[in-house]
Order: structure tokens, then C-alpha cells, then sequence
């Protein structure tokens, strides 16, 4: 058994605000590209389908990064509805991450229309071509993205209402490790800073 | 960490003050992004509701080019179109196509001798589940500039001032080439006898990277016969149906499908203008429509012939239309498919 652990662990806060920054992304690019019919929207439709893949992937590693390193306990004396509030929706972010683009691409697959990535690699169907289930799934999609985005604005509310308000900590879990104190400074130095302090070797000329 | 006594901690005006400007500003970027607050930006919506009928939209079918007819066959490439694109469709070879027929009214009811414009749409799938689809019409040209100009039209033409068209045609004479075309082309008496062309532009790609601005038109193989004037308007309000029924029962109905490649400067990115007779036209190989099914069970009811779904080796190039027509193409079908219920099909789901 570890120690319980103060922070979340390094690449469990590099996959957070890593995530964070494409999912917002994601958001943004789902309400802009259905709302033009300039060429714009084109390319915003691949980018979402490609970086709604990656995200499904990310998602997935986050995940088993959880269950290696597990997380940091909340702070003790955290009223019972704001504890069940923190945990029940941090579950609600990883089926997001996952459901979200599942039923992107398998609504596209039930219109029948092909999921290219990167311009490059065309992914197989997930499910049959079928009207109803497009309808289904295109509208449950459009829903999700909303409470996604709306979760995120409650997750950000929350958490600086921790940092603000009751000062507890738990903002600080997961900010990010800049500074840590047993920095291993060698291979982070720049390599003619290196070449100087170690002295005989000859640097590249 | 302080532990002490959180709960008593007072909710400060200026905590308070950072998290509503917080969520504020996040929730007004999101609205923006999403046009609620910008009842200008063009959006597909606005495209598709500005076709519709005065009646309302026929529920349950396309917002425009409503009534058609359902087509299989094969697009057999010659292996000539490698030379500008590396799709593996101009390889020479049989690939399967679903298509459908066309006439381009917002009305599904509309009798085919009223029609001003006939359209065609393929889809041409190859074997790596890469897909070419198209949407074509029979005009040489399309009727506005840019997806803008196009919604003034729409909007012109629905208006109950009876000089707006003129007004418009005022400040948009490019429009003058098709109008011209839609009041006084010959009518042929079958869609096998028409001609379709993709009317914008895209690149083709070469296996070396060469990139060609290009258009695309299907030349049909039978002759062309008239119908005369007096005697269109005496034909059955679904003639066309009925005679491609008929065609492709008793044979194969082909097209060429004939690719030309822009000169330096003509107008890639401009729809209503033609480019020269004599740019180079490479014969890529044949369509074949060699059966036809009735749309309401038919497998081209549910198929977008979104112009923006390309094979590798086809991009769009600077025509504004295609990305347009995709995301109206889009809105379009996201809603027929909301009221497939509305829609006449003679198997309901569910039903054996």
C-alpha cells in the first residue's frame, strides 16, 4: 500500500490539463463548425473527428493511469453532499471522455458517412446505417456536448471555490509541478551548458 | 494546508467576483462560438429554411431536389484519370455506385415537366471504403457566386416584393447566364439524355503531387431528343420517372464522365463562371446505371450526397460552394431523418 498521496501523480497532471485543453477545444469547434458554411467548417470537422479519436485513446490511458497510482484523498471534514458531488463527477467526466466520441463515430457510421483522421486514415464503421439510431445518437451527442461543457464550468466553479473559499487544498492536487524540489538537473540542462560543466568532453563542433 | 474551520469561512465578495467572471466569460465564448449571439453569421440553417416552400418543407424529404429516384450501377474507370489523381478509383476497374435522379424543386410533388432544373447524385465506393460523392445538375453554370449571394436569391425569390428578383439580378448580373439557361433550354425527354455537371471546382491530386483545379461533368451516350414546348406540359407529372424505369429495364444506361482541367487563370472559385471550350477534357471512364428502385425503400434515401466526401487524390480547392452544400446538406438531412415518421416509405420500420 502507498502513503496517500497529497498532488495527483506527474502524468496524471500532464494527461489532465493536456485533456483539458483539447476537450475545451473540442467543445469550442463542435457549436462554431455546425453554425458556418464557410470552407472553415471543413476543416474544423476534421480536426474534430481526428482529435475526438485522440481523446477517446487519451481517455482510455487516463484511465489505467488512475488505477496505477489511484488519487489523492479529499480533505476529511468535506461536507458529505460536496464529497459525493466531487466524486460522483469526476465518474461523469471519464464517461464522457469516452462516451463522446463513441457516439460521434457511431453516428456517423449509422449515416453511413466515412470517419477520416488526419486526412490520412479511414477508421472502419461501428455500428449499421440506420436512420433512427443516426437521429438517436447525432441528438444525444449534441445533448452530451452541452452537459459536458456545462460540467466543466461547474468543475472550474467548484475548484476555485476550494482554492478560494475554503482553502482545503484540493485545487492544489492538481496544479501543475513546475517547481518540483528533487528536480534531476543533468539531462534537463541545456547540452552546451552540460558540455561546459563536464568539463573534458569535446563539445560539437 | 489550512484545516481549520472551512466551513465558517465567509464566501468572499471578491471570490465570488473571480468565479462569476470566470464561468461568465467562458459561457459568452461558448454562445459566441455557437451564433446564438450573432444572428448574422450564415449559418446552414438559414440556407435550408430559406428553401423552403411557401408551404413549409415537405417533412420527412431532402430540402431541395426533393423528388428523385433511386439508381444502382458501376462507375467503370479507363485508368486515364490516374494521370491527374491518385484515387484508386480511376484505376482501371468496376466500382459500385448508388446514385439518384433528380429535379431541382424544394416540393417532392412537383410534376417533372415543371422542372427547371434535372440533378444527379453518385456515390462511387471503392473496395478501401473510400467514397467519391457528387451532386450534379444538367445547368452549365450555377446561379450565384458564393453561398451568400446564393442565400439573397433564395430569400429574393420567396420575398412578396415583386421586384426583388429584379433588384437582385440588378447588383448580381452574373446571374443572367443561368437565368438564361433556365428559360430556354431544350428539354430532353429522359434524364439519360442529359447532361450533369459538377459546376464547382476541386483539386485533383497526382501520385507525384501535381495538383489540378478541375470540374466534372457526366455526357450522356444517347441522343439528345427535344421535346418540344407545347407538348412538354402535356406529359405525365412523373414522365421522367417513368421513363427511366423503362430505359434501364430494357438496357444499360451509360455516361462518360469527362474531367476538365482549368487554365492558370480561370475562375476556380466562382461556380456561375464557365471556363474556356478549349481547356483539356480527359474521358475517365463510364457510369453505368444498369437498375433503378423507387426512393421509398430505395438505397439512396438515406445517403447525403455531400460533395465534400472524397476519395484521397480529391480535395476541395478555393470554391466556397462545396463546404456550404456540406454543411446544408448536413442540416438537411439531420432533419428528414428526425421526421423519417413523415415520410411516405411503403415498409415502415419495424414492420416486416
Amino acid at each position: 500500500m502507498r502513503a496517500p498521496r497529497t498532488q495527483f501523480a506527474a502524468p496524471q497532471k500532464l494527461l489532465h490539463w493536456s485533456m483539458a485543453a483539447l476537450i475545451i477545444a473540442m467543445l469550442f469547434i463542435g457549436v462554431g463548425m455546425v453554425s458556418t458554411v464557410a470552407p472553415k467548417y471543413l476543416t474544423l470537422l476534421n480536426i474534430h473527428k481526428s482529435l475526438g479519436i485522440v481523446i477517446l485513446v487519451l481517455a482510455l490511458v487516463r484511465i489505467a493511469t488512475r488505477r496505477h497510482y489511484g488519487v489523492p484523498p479529499l480533505p476529511a471534514d468535506l461536507p458529505f453532499s460536496i464529497r459525493f458531488a466531487a466524486e460522483s463527477s469526476q465518474y461523469l467526466f471519464y464517461a464522457l471522455m469516452v462516451a463522446m466520441p463513441l457516439i460521434g463515430w457511431g453516428m456517423l457510421s449509422a449515416a453511413s458517412h466515412p470517419v477520416i483522421l488526419f486526412d490520412a486514415l479511414t477508421l472502419p464503421a461501428i455500428l449499421p446505417v440506420n436512420p433512427n439510431l443516426y437521429s438517436l445518437l447525432r441528438r444525444t451527442h449534441d445533448f452530451l456536448g452541452l452537459v459536458f461543457f456545462a460540467f466543466i464550468l461547474m468543475h472550474v466553479a467548484a475548484l476555485l471555490f476550494h482554492k478560494l473559499v475554503r482553502r482545503d487544498g484540493v485545487f492544489d492536487t492538481m496544479t501543475p509541478s513546475l517547481f518540483p524540489h528533487s528536480r534531476h538537473s543533468a539531462p534537463d540542462m541545456p547540452y552546451d551548458q552540460m558540455d561546459r560543466s563536464s568539463g573534458g568532453r569535446p563539445s560539437h563542433e | 494546508m489550512d484545516n481549520s474551520g472551512q466551513k465558517s469561512k465567509p464566501i468572499t465578495l471578491e471570490a465570488l467576483g473571480v468565479i462569476g467572471t470566470t464561468i461568465g466569460i467562458a459561457s459568452l465564448a461558448f454562445v459566441f462560438t455557437a451564433a446564438w449571439l450573432t444572428p448574422h453569421r450564415l449559418t446552414p440553417e438559414k440556407i435550408v429554411s430559406a428553401l423552403k416552400p411557401p408551404g413549409g418543407p415537405a417533412l420527412g424529404h431532402r430540402r431541395n431536389h426533393a423528388k428523385g429516384i433511386c439508381f444502382m450501377g458501376t462507375f467503370d474507370a479507363n485508368g486515364a484519370g490516374s494521370e491527374l489523381s491518385r484515387s484508386t478509383l480511376f484505376e482501371s476497374g468496376s466500382y459500385p455506385v448508388v446514385g439518384r435522379f433528380n429535379i431541382g424543386n424544394a416540393d417532392p410533388a412537383t410534376p417533372d415537366p415543371m422542372a427547371q432544373v434535372r440533378g444527379l447524385g453518385v456515390r462511387i465506393m471503392a473496395p478501401t471504403g473510400q467514397e467519391w460523392r457528387s451532386a450534379m445538375i444538367d445547368a452549365p453554370v450555377f446561379v450565384a457566386p458564393t453561398p451568400q449571394a446564393f442565400l439573397e436569391l433564395l430569400k429574393a425569390g420567396a420575398s412578396k416584393d415583386p421586384n426583388a428578383i429584379k433588384q437582385y439580378s440588378e447588383h448580381h448580373p452574373e446571374m443572367q447566364t443561368f437565368a438564361s439557361w433556365a428559360k430556354s433550354h431544350d428539354r430532353t425527354e429522359s434524364w439519360t439524355e442529359d447532361r450533369f455537371n459538377s459546376l464547382d471546382s476541386f483539386v485533383f491530386v497526382s501520385r507525384e503531387g501535381l495538383r489540378s483545379t478541375v470540374r466534372w461533368s457526366l455526357v450522356p451516350m444517347s441522343k439528345a431528343v427535344t421535346i418540344p414546348t407545347d407538348e412538354l406540359a402535356k406529359r405525365d407529372p412523373d414522365f421522367l420517372q417513368e421513363d427511366i424505369v423503362q430505359r434501364v429495364q430494357s438496357k444499360p444506361q451509360d455516361w462518360r464522365l469527362m474531367v476538365t482541367v482549368a487554365g492558370a487563370n480561370d475562375p476556380t472559385a466562382d461556380p456561375t463562371r464557365a471556363w474556356p471550350v478549349d481547356r483539356p477534357t480527359v474521358d475517365v471512364g463510364i457510369l453505368h446505371v444498369n437498375q433503378i428502385q423507387p426512393e421509398a425503400d430505395g438505397p439512396c434515401r438515406d445517403v447525403s450526397f455531400d460533395p465534400t466526401v472524397l476519395p484521397k487524390g480529391i480535395e476541395t480547392s478555393d470554391d466556397p460552394f462545396p463546404a456550404a452544400r456540406s454543411a446544408a446538406y448536413r442540416v438537411s438531412f439531420n432533419k428528414r431523418l428526425e421526421e423519417a415518421s413523415q415520410y411516405p416509405r411503403t415498409q415502415p420500420e419495424g414492420r416486416p
